[in-house]
């Protein structure tokens, strides 16, 4: 019953779901509660009738899925070719040094996560990063303390 | 029939078969990893690349389907070299620590590196560290020794359908670990170690229990009891390079005896016991129209398997213990009156061709009055270890006799190491149960063979008795599935965790080919054929075990020592 | 505005029937033809705003500057329409403004950000030109165009551009398949279901001599053929988006600018192959093109282009979208399936191909988004028309995506055959800031680096591979002085074997040594202790055949073409490699370890800010006088360049 409630949604969403549905499934869970846990995928292996084990094994194959809730502003860093040629090694770099945290990781406070993309595809306007979605385009590393400290002001 | 050329030598091909195929039956060796006869091939380890003239790159011959005209080239300095290559790549991720490996003299790998002669590490990145998985009562995960070739995931998937290992993350950091990278013992895993005679390395062994077992022999106030299972006698040989199918019983209980064990007992007499218990419970059942179909509860695996996946059948499992279990409880809690020896003295060890029932042992369902029926748990595997330590020439090793009362055994109980054993021993109990006499063709060949399921409805004396052996796990839940849809024409299903059962269980020798499955079954056969007690009735020592203790099937005592029930467990499935 | 939309969707299902059912030259009447013509935008009664709104113009602003926009004409009570199109292709100048005047030609501005946004909306709405941001105007006949104004053609960006597939990328809006209709759109399908069966349009494609787009350059119409052939119930058709190479924006773009253009493709491929059901795998970073795409498939659906009895042709064909997870394998055909049906990424041998045993087991074709894209015009203008373009074995145009050090960063789309160094010097303009040119990467993680002395090399899939690079997907990225090369090899090693899927062992162990062998080379003498450098020297003879044994037995084309970055650079540039090995010189200054800071005595005032930021104390010094930096503690992370006020830190 209780397990009906937590992915009521997805079982409106995707009824006679099949294991073709597992990645929009966990997409949209992640899309809803911001990570994977334990518990949904426990959930969705008993309403997809799939071993615990596969999920997860799906879920640590590809680089969306996380299984730790984010922080407030997620910070995106474009890790492609042509932002790497501009200096996004530099960028994130500053990044880990000034929230003291690698990528995947969450700060300590819960206001920032920091996450590497492998290509946003806006490669014309390198180095890119995005927080929470919005983007900055030709981010020097100087700027980058400028950027958190806007959020950190935000907070205050 | 097509024509292909393999190392220069021009040979017929079927269409459509890999080149792989046609090697092995050309008897041209080419290395494998992650080959697995009887599935799609995986293409993961490369390692059986050839060279086909015309081809720009390598081939590798376990998927690539032959083609008329096609000429091969098995060992090309190119294939030969970059099957060097890959050993070395594995080596280079590998730990340095052969000489204190488990699998050392018994490895893949290491095998590959001696063939190939690797002697210099040639690539430099740092080997992979991870932690060790010991949380599993049977089974012990090594990561830094996997190889990733991905035969254990497979073989829990595909042949188990139990699924409780996966590959996880991607690349270089792939490991195979259970969901959330948690220890084995909260996850789905039923210690039915297929993954461990799978492994090519020593990622995958069992937990072994062999340093107690030397404590207790060197122990001179222990009293040292040990039992083997029915399957030990037909493939221990194996391990001494014997060839598959010889019966080595008379030669094991003399090993047994050299090591020092205080008294040799036989599985297959508890099996005997087992088959009186079940075979009573199951009349009482239909009798009563109670749970049916009953279903057989001596395979550990199987066991855990229902308590995890099937909660609903824990009622329909026979409230019997397992034969190790039976004869672990009248050991301690009978034996000892009798033979007036303190049961905290006793030492109860059990050959076993089975991880799982290293499991069983330590399950509190499963001891009685508080004490464990069984202390420890040797595979065959550790049991062929440990004769060749203590310097024991097993070959030409007089025949040695069991003790009694509980080496006595019919042939029925030997059954049990073979899939359809365990029903074909009830049917012969069950008939005369019914009827008041043996059944004239004591051989229940319905039952017999390695089909995945096999049914039957038999007739005994006008009464029809719907009975099904399910081979490997894989296949009992195809028949509980069924009943969950309503099926109802079964009373009694036979269900092994290992295709093949005991015989191929997860403590055999390492290189359990079908070959070898199929010849000690037919031992086990012959074995039923020579005898002259072949029904769990006529066995003396059951019988007098009922008139000295149990009094009866399903007394009270017999509930007491040799029932327990099971519920649902909770596992990160 | 819905009375509208249904004369709309009459009108242009006619024009479908009238060229394709009834074989008819269009004769549209008056009516019809001012309805076409202000769907071409040909005619507009009030001034039009195009904002170049593709995700890349968004990263610049564009969001902005549509809003600054909107507020302008909302505060000054001005009626004008505001269209938000997909992107023309010039990056580096956006976000870009197109105002089309009525009965004038469109002009198109750059830099148009939201601060400058009122000033050119007034100047243009009272006919001036605000000069400075003038990129040029749109040749239009209908139009009266301006005097002062030079044509986007003569631009140096598109002048020696051939722009087939980004014919509308920019200039139509991408939420309108009237627009889409308006300009002959989705006449190819019509073509196709009325007037050709399966087999002639697998020949059609086949003739016109187009490769796949994706990477290997296999010939589109044979993959067609096969599964044509191949006898089922059921096929799939499936349109790869997974755009994973770093570097590479074209799917993006084509999707977000005209995603009507690549549906067509996709049904026309269904037809020929006979599939019923489609897939489009896209990546889920890319939320604009899947929005873009949901639209277009419902507009699709609504003028019975697609689902059921497709233009009553009796020919049905759905499409589902499915968001890739992030994981740049599944380009790989076999992965991609493997992902579709829900489970890990990884590749499969093949033979059995996909287009015999695909998706569920059935037929499936795999194409990529610019090859669909393709489609549509070359059932419409036949495969001669194609296969005029090119060279020998490469047919048509492919689409690159310019980044890097370049002037101009962008899309481009050329005809096969053009030099590359036309693409860099002409349409690029050259390296930016005056920086010497390096190389340019063409074909991501699985290509290669081209330098100078091979530019003059054509666009054509054999000949990049003559030179150690491949077509890949298109991106093309260009390095100057200051771009490692030992840098970049490292780069994408590190990539790869993150990406890697791990399934065999050539791909997941020897891509991890070969990252560490080219680490190696860039760790600095402080980091070394005793046989380190010996160690180094070895590995690096190795590499050779290590790369060799990668390519020869990888599973798949990513293990394949994985060493491909490294040999490379290896090939073109070794002696940069050479001065990493024995001189311990990274002469871009980008390899960390290998640099010396200093500190210049003249120009430091000892302000104490590199100390106190350095990450290893690795700096000392007195308040107010100048400061010294401990060369066996730094770790060249450049924290202190980047702080100094006054410019005292040096690199050498």
């Amino acid at each position: 019953m209780k397990q009906e409630n937590r992915i009521g949604y997805i079982m409106e969403k995707f009824p006679d779901a099949q294991r073709e549905n597992l990645i929009p499934i966990l997409q949209e869970i992640q899309e809803k509660e911001g990570y994977l846990s334990r518990q949904t995928v426990a959930d969705i292996g008993r309403y997809l009738n799939l071993p615990a084990s596969k999920i997860y094994g799906v879920a640590t194959f590809y680089n969306q899925f996380r299984f730790k809730p984010v922080g407030k502003y997620h910070i995106q860093v474009c890790r492609g070719t042509a932002c790497h040629v501009k200096g996004s090694a530099a960028v994130l770099n500053t990044l880990q040094q000034e929230l003291k945290i690698q990528p995947g990781q969450t700060t300590r406070d819960g206001l920032f996560s920091l996450e590497v993309l492998a290509c946003i595809g806006a490669c014309g306007l390198a180095p890119v990063i995005a927080v929470n979605g919005e983007f900055y385009a030709g981010v020097q590393t100087g700027q980058v303390r400028k950027i958190l400290k806007e959020y950190r002001n935000q907070e205050k | 029939m097509i024509s292909i050329e393999i190392d220069g030598r021009e040979v017929k091909a079927e269409p459509g078969e890999t080149i792989l195929t046609a090697l092995n039956r050309e008897g041209v060796h080419v290395p494998t990893l992650c080959h697995m006869e009887g599935l799609l091939p995986s293409g993961a380890c490369r390692i059986c690349s050839v060279e086909v003239e015309g081809q720009d790159s390598l081939t590798p011959s376990c998927s690539y389907p032959v083609q008329d005209g096609m000429k091969i080239q098995t060992n090309s300095p190119k294939a030969v070299k970059a099957r060097k290559t890959i050993i070395e790549l594995l080596l280079a991720n590998h730990p340095n620590d052969c000489l204190y490996c488990v699998r050392n003299g018994n490895c893949q790998l290491q095998d590959l590196a001696e063939l190939y002669g690797i002697r210099e590490r040639r690539y430099l990145a740092e080997p992979c560290k991870h932690k060790m998985d010991v949380s599993s009562p049977s089974i012990i995960r090594d990561q830094d020794k996997c190889i990733l070739c991905g035969k254990c995931v497979r073989i829990c998937e595909e042949i188990m359908g139990v699924s409780a290992i996966d590959f996880v993350k991607r690349g270089s950091q792939s490991v195979i670990a259970p969901a959330f990278e948690e220890g084995m013992n909260v996850s789905g895993c039923i210690n039915c170690g297929q993954c461990v005679l799978a492994c090519p390395t020593g990622a995958l062994r069992e937990k072994s229990h062999l340093k107690e077992v030397m404590d207790a022999l060197q122990d001179p106030q222990r009293f040292v009891v040990v039992q083997h299972a029915p399957a030990i006698s037909v493939t221990l040989a194996e391990e001494f390079g014997v060839k598959p199918g010889k019966d080595v019983e008379g030669a094991m209980i003399s090993a047994l005896r050299r090591l020092g064990f205080d008294r040799v007992f036989d599985t297959a007499f508890s099996a005997d016991l087992t088959i009186i218990e079940e075979a009573t419970e199951l009349v009482q059942r239909i009798k009563q129209n109670e749970r049916l179909p009953l279903l057989t509860s001596c395979s550990p695996g199987w066991i855990k398997f229902v308590e995890q996946t099937y909660p609903d059948f824990t009622q329909n499992l026979s409230t019997c213990k397992s034969p190790q279990q039976m004869l672990g409880a009248v050991l301690k809690h009978y034996y000892t009156q009798k033979e007036d020896i303190d049961i905290n003295n006793v030492y109860s060890v059990a050959i076993m061709p089975c991880t799982a029932k290293k499991y069983e042992a330590q399950r509190p369902e499963l001891s009685s009055h508080g004490i464990a029926d069984v202390d420890a748990v040797l595979t065959t595997r550790e049991l062929a270890r440990l004769i060749r330590m203590y310097g024991i020439q097993f070959e030409g090793l007089p025949a040695g006799q069991p003790n009694i009362p509980f080496g006595r055994r019919s042939s029925a109980g030997k059954m049990f190491a073979v899939t359809g054993g365990v029903m074909e021993a009830a049917l012969r109990t069950a008939h005369q149960m019914i009827t008041g006499e043996n059944s004239p063709e004591p051989e229940f060949k319905q039952v017999r063979g390695l089909k995945g399921i096999r049914e039957a409805h038999i007739e005994i004396d006008g009464m029809t008795l719907g009975i099904a052996v399910a081979n490997g796990i894989q296949n009992a839940q195809i028949l509980l599935d069924q009943i969950r849809k309503g099926r109802d024409d079964l009373h009694f299903i036979e269900v092994m965790t290992c295709p093949g059962g005991c015989i191929a269980g997860g403590g055999q020798p390492f290189d359990t080919q079908p070959q070898n499955i199929h010849a000690r079954l037919q031992a086990l056969y012959d074995i039923d054929r020579r005898e002259t007690v072949r029904t769990s009735h006529e066995n003396k020592a059951v019988q007098q075990l009922y008139d000295e203790f149990l009094q009866q099937p399903l007394s009270k005592k017999s509930h007491e020592l040799l029932h327990t029930t099971y519920s649902k467990r909770n596992v990160l499935l | 505005m819905v009375q509208n939309a249904t004369i709309d969707r009459e009108m242009l299902l006619n024009r479908l029937d009238a060229a394709w059912i009834n074989r008819k030259q269009i004769q549209d009447d008056a009516k019809q033809q001012a309805h076409i013509n202000k769907l071409r935008r040909n005619i507009t009664e009030q001034p039009v705003f195009y904002v170049g709104a593709g995700t890349c113009g968004l990263s610049a602003g564009a969001d902005k500057t549509i809003k600054a926009l909107r507020n302008y004409i909302h505060e000054q009570n001005i009626n004008a329409d505001v269209v938000e199109v997909g992107c023309i292709g010039l990056c580096s100048d956006e976000p870009l403004l197109e105002v089309q005047m009525p009965g004038r030609s469109r002009v198109m501005y750059r830099k148009v950000t939201a601060d400058v946004v009122p000033q050119i909306a007034e100047d243009v709405l009272n006919e001036k030109i605000p000069i400075e941001h003038v990129l040029g105007q749109h040749r239009n006949d209908a139009l009266q165009s301006y005097e002062v104004i030079p044509f986007i053609e003569e631009h140096p960006f598109f002048k020696q551009q051939t722009r087939w597939v980004l014919r509308n990328c920019g200039l139509i809006d991408p939420g309108s398949i009237e627009e889409y209709l308006a300009d002959n759109g989705y006449h190819g399908l019509a073509k196709a279901l009325h007037t050709m069966t399966p087999a002639e349009v697998c020949t059609a494609v086949e003739e016109s001599g187009i490769r796949g787009r994706g990477g290997g350059g296999f010939p589109t119409g044979k993959k067609w053929r096969f599964a044509l052939k191949a006898d089922s119930d059921r096929k799939y058709m499936i349109c790869n988006a997974d755009e994973g190479d770093p570097g590479a924006f074209m799917d993006r773009a084509i999707i977000e600018g005209d995603p009507h253009r690549v549906l067509e493709g996709l049904i026309i491929a269904a037809y020929a192959i006979g599939a019923s059901k489609g897939y489009i795998y896209i990546r889920a970073e890319y939320p604009l093109a899947i929005e873009r795409l949901n639209k277009a498939i419902e507009q699709a659906k609504s003028y019975s282009i697609l689902g059921e009895n497709i233009l009553d042709s009796g020919f049905d064909f759905d499409v589902i979208i499915k968001k890739g997870a992030g994981a740049f394998v599944c380009g790989e055909e076999t992965a991609l399936i493997h992902s579709i049906e829900g489970k890990r990424g990884m590749p499969r041998p093949r033979p059995p191909f996909p287009a015999v045993n695909g998706l569920f087991g059935k037929p499936t074709i795999i194409n990529n988004v610019e090859t669909l894209a393709n489609i549509g015009s070359i059932i419409v203008n036949g495969n001669d028309w194609f296969a005029s373009l090119g060279t020998d074995g490469s047919k048509g145009t492919k689409v690159f995506a310019l980044s890097g050090k370049i002037e101009r960063t962008g899309l481009v789309e050329v005809a096969m055959g053009l030099p590359i160094r036309d693409i860099v010097f002409d349409i690029g303009g050259g390296v930016a800031d005056n920086k010497t040119f390096k190389a340019v990467q063409i074909g991501g993680p699985s290509g290669g680096c081209i330098p100078e002395q091979h530019l003059d090399i054509i666009i054509d899939y054999e000949s990049l591979k003559s030179v150690g690079a491949m077509m890949g997907s298109g991106g093309m990225v260009i390095m100057d002085e200051n771009t490692c090369m030992v840098d970049l090899a490292k780069f994408f090693m590190d990539f790869i074997q993150r990406e890697s899927c791990g399934k065999c062992i050539p791909c997941r162990e020897g891509t991890r040594q070969m990252l560490n062998t080219i680490e190696l080379l860039t760790h600095g003498r402080k980091s070394e202790s005793k046989n380190d450098a010996l160690e180094r020297f070895k590995s690096v003879m190795y590499l050779p055949r290590l790369a060799e044994v990668i390519q020869d037995t990888s599973l798949c084309g990513l293990g394949q073409s994985a060493p491909n970055p490294v040999m490379s650079t290896l090939n073109w540039f070794r002696q940069e490699y050479e001065e990493h090995i024995y001189e311990r010189k990274c002469r871009a200054g980008v390899c960390a370890e290998l640099l010396t800071y200093y500190i210049d005595t003249n120009k430091c005032t000892g302000c104490m800010l590199c100390a106190r930021r350095c990450p290893t104390d690795a700096i000392v010094g007195e308040k107010k006088s100048p400061h010294y930096i401990i060369n066996d503690k730094c770790i060249g992370c450049g924290t202190c360049v980047d702080v100094c006020r006054f410019d005292a830190v040096d690199v050498n």
